[in-house]
């Protein structure tokens, strides 16, 4: 009887987790497309780790480990760093690269500070911080996901509803601009819509890792389509699929931190993407060659038998 | 003020600088209605920038732009643009049709989709561009002179009075070549504007009625056979260029 509840028990936790890991996948995997789409990979990484001290300050003010209020510091913090890039870029020489990396920098290590502080302390509270850096699904709770549930609909709604304006936008800035949309504002939207996208992956997946939650998913996607929504609703079904079974395969043995795990699980599909996919594959391009190979060869001998043939 | 009425573009007292460094220096260009004029100059001289300036891309210094009187803003509609071919990622997930669609986005305005109605104009524009058989071809797929008619296309759509263009002619076959000129040629008869940043010195007074020629200042503006002359070009290439007029 105590075997059969606990196991039970273990299965209900597991399908919050996944639950958890797919819905966070398909969120990340839909605004990762845009990022890779604008050559904007490397911002994922630095809004995740700006974020992480926007978690510690969180606790700090509020003593609360509560993963809602933890999220809003991350997301404050990340998107102040993003704010600061994008300033710094505008208004001083240093270039986009440079940017990124001085905030990046910073921010992690204000972070990492302040995280070694806490733990000074020794406030009894303080376990569970350190999920925020690498990434544990076993903590994601059935609020967790309703969080997750709730505001990843809502960022990927609000991009469904100016899909036409973030569209245009990420094909041609200049053209949109001269169009009269506010091409600064929908910016500042869509790099929201992005931090919201990370600060919610944290939990499972981890500062360090999530910006490949966002990039993987959207570059498998990327070769098997050349249809932007298409390419989308891929990207999400990739990210859930990474998102589960990096969860699954990381619960299953202790300690495993799960972000890693399923970051693994994303670079397998990005990996068999890049070797298979039709069109845009290694596979198809290498028959490609050799089809043209052959055909040339036999267009050249027969072009060499013609003048035989007429000599006769 | 019924002089700046009837003038298709009126740029007053142009100054842009990027950093510390002038690109436009004090320029005032006129352009009647119904006119083809062509920018020329050596690279650097600021024929993008003056063309972005006029759209409200680049923030300008000091000076003032006037669409047929009134400001881009209140004119944005009767203006089309096709910025340069290698401005975008052509390697973006979409086709030929939802591209050339995105010209009429600003007549939909927030949020509305492209329907039927945009869909039937596309399909107009890219015949008349010679692109119909493209309609679904993936971007990436089109060689340099098909994505410039793509682009044309969607100023096609837009259905503007005015025009400007970024070198249209830049790196294209002749087939496109053709059949920008002929449309550049229907657009006069049907009293549009057009202002084309050009490279090719050789084909200015075949194809535009009227020049610009600038280097970061304006050295002249006005109709072609007045304009175009060797001092002139001299004046704008520093002597570098050894051309004939005709």
């Amino acid at each position: 009887m105590e075997n059969l509840s606990i196991l039970t028990h273990l299965d209900y936790t597991l399908m919050i987790v996944a639950i958890g890991a797919a819905l966070l996948g398909a969120v990340s995997g839909t605004l990762g497309t845009y990022a890779v789409l604008r050559r904007q990979s490397l911002l994922g990484d630095a809004i995740s780790h700006a974020a992480l001290p926007g978690i510690a300050i969180a606790f700090l003010l509020t003593g609360s480990k509560t993963p809602l209020i933890l999220v809003i510091g991350a997301a404050i913090a990340g998107w102040l760093g993003t704010l600061l890039i994008l300033s710094i870029i505008r208004l001083t020489r240093i270039k986009y690269d440079s940017a990124l990396g001085i905030v990046l920098s910073t921010f992690f290590g204000f972070g990492l500070v302040l995280h070694t502080l806490i733990q000074r302390t020794g406030n009894a509270n303080q376990a569970g911080l350190d999920t925020f850096l690498f990434g544990q699904a076993a903590t994601i709770l059935e609020s967790d996901v309703l969080t997750i549930g709730i505001l990843g609909g809502i960022a990927i709604v609000i991009m469904l509803v100016f899909w036409k304006e973030l569209k245009v936008l990420v094909f041609d800035e200049g053209f949109a601009a001269s169009l009269g949309f506010p091409i600064r504002a929908l910016d500042i939207l869509l790099t929201s819509l992005l931090v919201i996208a990370i600060v919610l992956g944290l939990q499972a997946v981890g500062a360090v890792l999530m910006s490949a939650m966002l990039v993987a998913p959207a570059v498998a996607a990327r070769q098997w389509t050349n249809k932007l929504s298409v390419m989308m609703f891929l990207a999400a079904c990739f990210g859930a699929l990474a998102g589960v079974s990096g969860t699954i395969i990381s619960s299953s043995a202790s300690r495993i931190p799960t972000g890693p795990t399923i970051v693994l699980c994303a670079t397998v599909v990005v990996g068999f993407s890049i070797a298979f996919a039709p069109n845009r594959g290694l596979l198809w391009d290498w028959f490609r060659h050799q089809r043209n190979k052959h055909n040339l060869k036999m267009t050249a001998s027969n072009l060499l038998k013609q003048p035989q043939r007429g000599s006769e | 003020m019924q002089a700046s009425e009837t003038k298709a573009i009126e740029v007053t007292d142009l100054t842009v600088a990027y950093q510390d460094q002038p690109v436009l220096w004090d320029v005032d260009l006129d352009v009647p209605p119904g006119v083809l004029l062509s920018i020329v100059g050596p690279n650097g001289a600021g024929k993008t920038t003056l063309i972005k300036a006029i759209l409200g891309l680049v923030r300008p210094a000091a000076g003032n732009v006037l669409i047929y009187g009134k400001s881009y803003e209140a004119q944005r509609r009767i203006v089309g643009y096709v910025p340069q071919r290698g401005s975008v990622d052509w390697d973006f997930p979409t086709n030929v049709l939802d591209v050339v669609m995105m010209g009429r986005y600003g007549a939909l305005g927030w949020v509305r989709r492209p329907g039927k109605q945009e869909r039937e104009l596309a399909m107009n524009a890219l015949e008349k561009v010679g692109m119909e058989a493209y309609t679904n071809r993936q971007i990436s797929q089109l060689s340099g002179g098909q994505q410039q008619r793509v682009f044309l296309a969607r100023a096609l759509v837009q259905d503007a009075t005015v025009y400007l263009m970024d070198e249209p002619f830049q790196g294209v076959d002749a087939t496109t070549e053709r059949a920008i000129v002929t449309l550049l040629q229907e657009f006069r008869e049907k009293g549009k504007t057009v202002v084309v940043v050009h490279h090719d010195l050789q084909t200015v007074t075949d194809y535009f009625d009227w020049v610009m020629l600038l280097n970061i200042r304006r050295i002249a503006s006005g109709p072609v056979d007045e304009t175009f002359t060797p001092e002139n070009l001299r004046t704008t290439y520093g002597g570098r260029v050894a051309f004939m007029t005709k």
